[in-house]
């Protein structure tokens, strides 16, 4: 090793106090640090190829379901911005949950295995601040995969079957520019029970310490309360399951607009995300890191 | 805070996990300027301190400061002007080396990426900065680690093991850096195996053993503690060792391969040039040796004490008090020539 520079390197000991970096410093080099990574495109491959795969086997098999059950799959090759809606309906109930609890169950617990979060806590960064960051990140992360799938979706709907307008769940014609704002309007709906289950792969991301036991736990768990909301006798309980909120989103596609099943997602989910980031917050915060 | 605090300063430090105590009421006082050798054999509860020192673990008891400031209160304030690794430096091995100085510049804040060229060329690594960390060797990681530490231009540096996994030409790389480094005022606690590699650069040291500092203190203290030694050749070996030992003052002598060895203060070895002289006895050498600190360190953590002796492993190239240790066993020294490994 050179001798040269390193008095110039070590001989200016720090005097005054460091002026630390903030939490988006911190958000933005864990985002860097997901876009480096190739598993991150494994979640979003995922839920680019599907609704690429609906569309061309709905065009391959020509089939206008005028007598589906639901409002949108009738519409199907009428307009296509009934793609991206059918396409939410489908991956909300377990694809978009599976594909946000592969980042959130990892994001913590990689680092700690891998011996990488003992080098970022010996920076001048407080434990808090790397815990809001990582969980910003997750987060940001299932936004990604619900706006891309949702953006795949209509732009491979509208080039197969035209910018039409369609009709809502309430039967009530709505223009094609109204109905692609309340698309993306509904997938960011659909971001406030999708965050909860974030929020949950998190705290067992940082509690178990394990990446595989934290995706599967937070999978468990979805998988747990559509077993619940199953159980004869349970149904008092099912409104205030995290699965039951996961389509609330469609209130928005009615006309008059029902919010009523929008907020209460919104409180509910509340309830399953706030106390687990808590808990995942305090875990993080008084933890030994003895990984790597 | 002053800049005057002790840069590590830990008071009854103890760490439990259920039922294994890993440090056991540890105290430590490392000084500004110092180069502290931190010893002790594997699962003495080294890493563990260290770990506790940086905030990465809890204390069950006890409190270790850093130029005054506890990281349990302080957080990440605590750290500043601190920089170092505990065990292997990690790394994200899918970004680059440059890509990885960048990330924790980022999170040391305070200009520290304007510094990323500088360290980089500290550790000899310019030439491999766009290279992706994954596919670095174990001592490229090491050098890394040191340019990462440098990045926060630290006042103090802790360093675990910074040698382990490294050629001989790489061990003496990082044994200059280190001593550089101290010569620019850096205060270094090194935790360390290789106990030359402590004898050469620190000038305090602490021992631990089963969780318990066991030594604490200046390194020439402990090799003065553990025993002048003295080798004597002469003209009559047989009656010289019967002189020996009946001078008063003097202790554990013994015969040992080349001549005799005995443990006696300064103005008793006077005596006893005397008392050869007198019995027409020719004094051919007459060496004072300090113990070195691997017969000392396994006195320490193997044997029964300092001072005792017993118990100690004479290594390879024994010295006096290695000698003089067999002696005191059984009164014939018989340094062992088995190299010596620290487990």
């Amino acid at each position: 090793m050179s001798s040269a520079a390193v008095g110039a390197s070590a001989a200016a000991a720090s005097r005054g106090h460091t002026r630390r970096p903030s939490t988006l410093t911190i958000y933005r080099w864990e985002l860097r640090k997901l876009v480096s990574q190739k598993r991150t495109y494994l979640g979003l491959g995922l839920i680019v190829i599907l609704p690429l795969f609906f569309v061309v086997f709905q065009n391959v098999h020509q089939r206008h379901d005028r007598g589906a059950e639901n409002i949108f799959a009738a519409q199907i090759t009428q307009s296509g911005l009934a793609t991206p809606v059918l396409m939410l309906l489908f991956l909300s109930v377990f694809m978009l949950p599976l594909v946000a609890a592969l980042v959130s169950g990892d994001v913590v617990a990689n680092e700690d295995g891998n011996g990488t979060l003992k080098t970022i806590l010996t920076r001048s960064v407080n434990r808090g601040q790397v815990f809001a960051a990582k969980a910003i990140t997750a987060m940001t992360y299932a936004a990604v995969a619900v706006f891309l799938s949702a953006a795949v979706a209509t732009v491979a709907g509208i080039a197969s079957w035209g910018f039409q307008s369609v009709r809502s769940f309430s039967g009530t014609v709505v223009s094609a520019p109204e109905a692609l704002a309340l698309v993306f309007a509904a997938n960011a709906i659909y971001l406030i029970p999708l965050f909860a289950v974030v929020s949950f792969g998190v705290l067992l991301s940082a509690v178990t310490r394990n990446s595989a036991a934290a995706v599967v736990g937070t999978i468990g768990l979805v998988i747990l309360l559509y077993i619940v909301s199953g159980i004869p006798g349970l149904e008092g309980a099912r409104p205030y399951l995290l699965t039951q909120q996961f389509q609330n989103w469609q209130g928005l596609l009615r006309t008059p607009t029902d919010w009523a099943p929008i907020t209460h997602s919104a409180w509910v989910c509340a309830l399953y995300a706030l106390p687990a980031l808590f808990a995942g917050y305090l875990v993080f915060l008084r933890r030994d890191v003895a990984g790597g | 805070m002053s800049d005057e605090a002790q840069p590590v300063r830990a008071r009854g430090l103890v760490k439990r996990y259920d039922e294994v105590l890993a440090v056991d009421h540890i105290d430590l006082n490392v000084h500004v300027g110092d180069v502290y050798g931190f010893l002790g054999p594997n699962g003495a509860g080294k890493t563990t301190t260290l770990r506790m020192a940086l905030g990465l673990i809890v204390p069950t008891e006890g409190v270790v400061e850093l130029f005054g400031r506890d990281p349990m209160r302080h957080g990440a304030r605590a750290l500043e002007g601190v920089a170092g690794f505990v065990e292997a430096p990690r790394f994200y091995p899918y970004l680059t080396a440059r890509k990885n100085l960048e990330l924790l510049a980022a999170l040391d804040g305070d200009g520290a990426c304007t510094r990323i060229d500088e360290v980089l060329a500290v550790v000899e690594l310019s030439a491999r900065a766009k290279h992706k960390v994954g596919g670095y060797s174990h001592g490229m990681r090491q050098r890394l680690g040191i340019a990462a530490a440098l990045l926060r231009r630290p006042r103090l540096l802790i360093l675990d093991e910074p040698a382990t996994g490294l050629d001989p030409a790489g061990m003496r790389d990082m044994r200059e850096l280190i001593s550089r480094l101290a010569e620019q005022g850096i205060t270094v606690l090194l935790s360390s195996h290789q106990l030359p590699e402590v004898q050469d650069l620190c000038d305090r040291v602490a021992i631990v053993d089963r969780g318990r500092v066991v030594y604490e203190g200046a390194l020439t203290d402990l090799r003065r503690q553990g025993g002048a030694g003295y080798r004597l050749r002469t003209t009559d070996d047989q009656r010289a060792l019967a002189i020996v030992r009946a001078q008063a003052g003097v202790e554990h002598a013994g015969s040992g391969e080349h001549g005799v060895v005995f443990q006696a203060q300064e103005h008793d070895v006077g005596e006893l040039s005397l008392a050869l002289a007198a019995a027409g006895i020719g004094i051919l050498a007459l060496t004072p040796e300090l113990a070195t600190l691997e017969d000392l360190f396994f006195r320490l953590t193997e044997g029964g004490g300092l001072h005792d002796g017993a118990g100690g492993a004479p290594s390879a190239g024994a010295s006096v008090a290695g000698a003089i240790a067999a002696a005191g066993r059984d009164g014939t020294a018989t340094p062992a020539a088995h190299a010596l490994e620290l487990g």
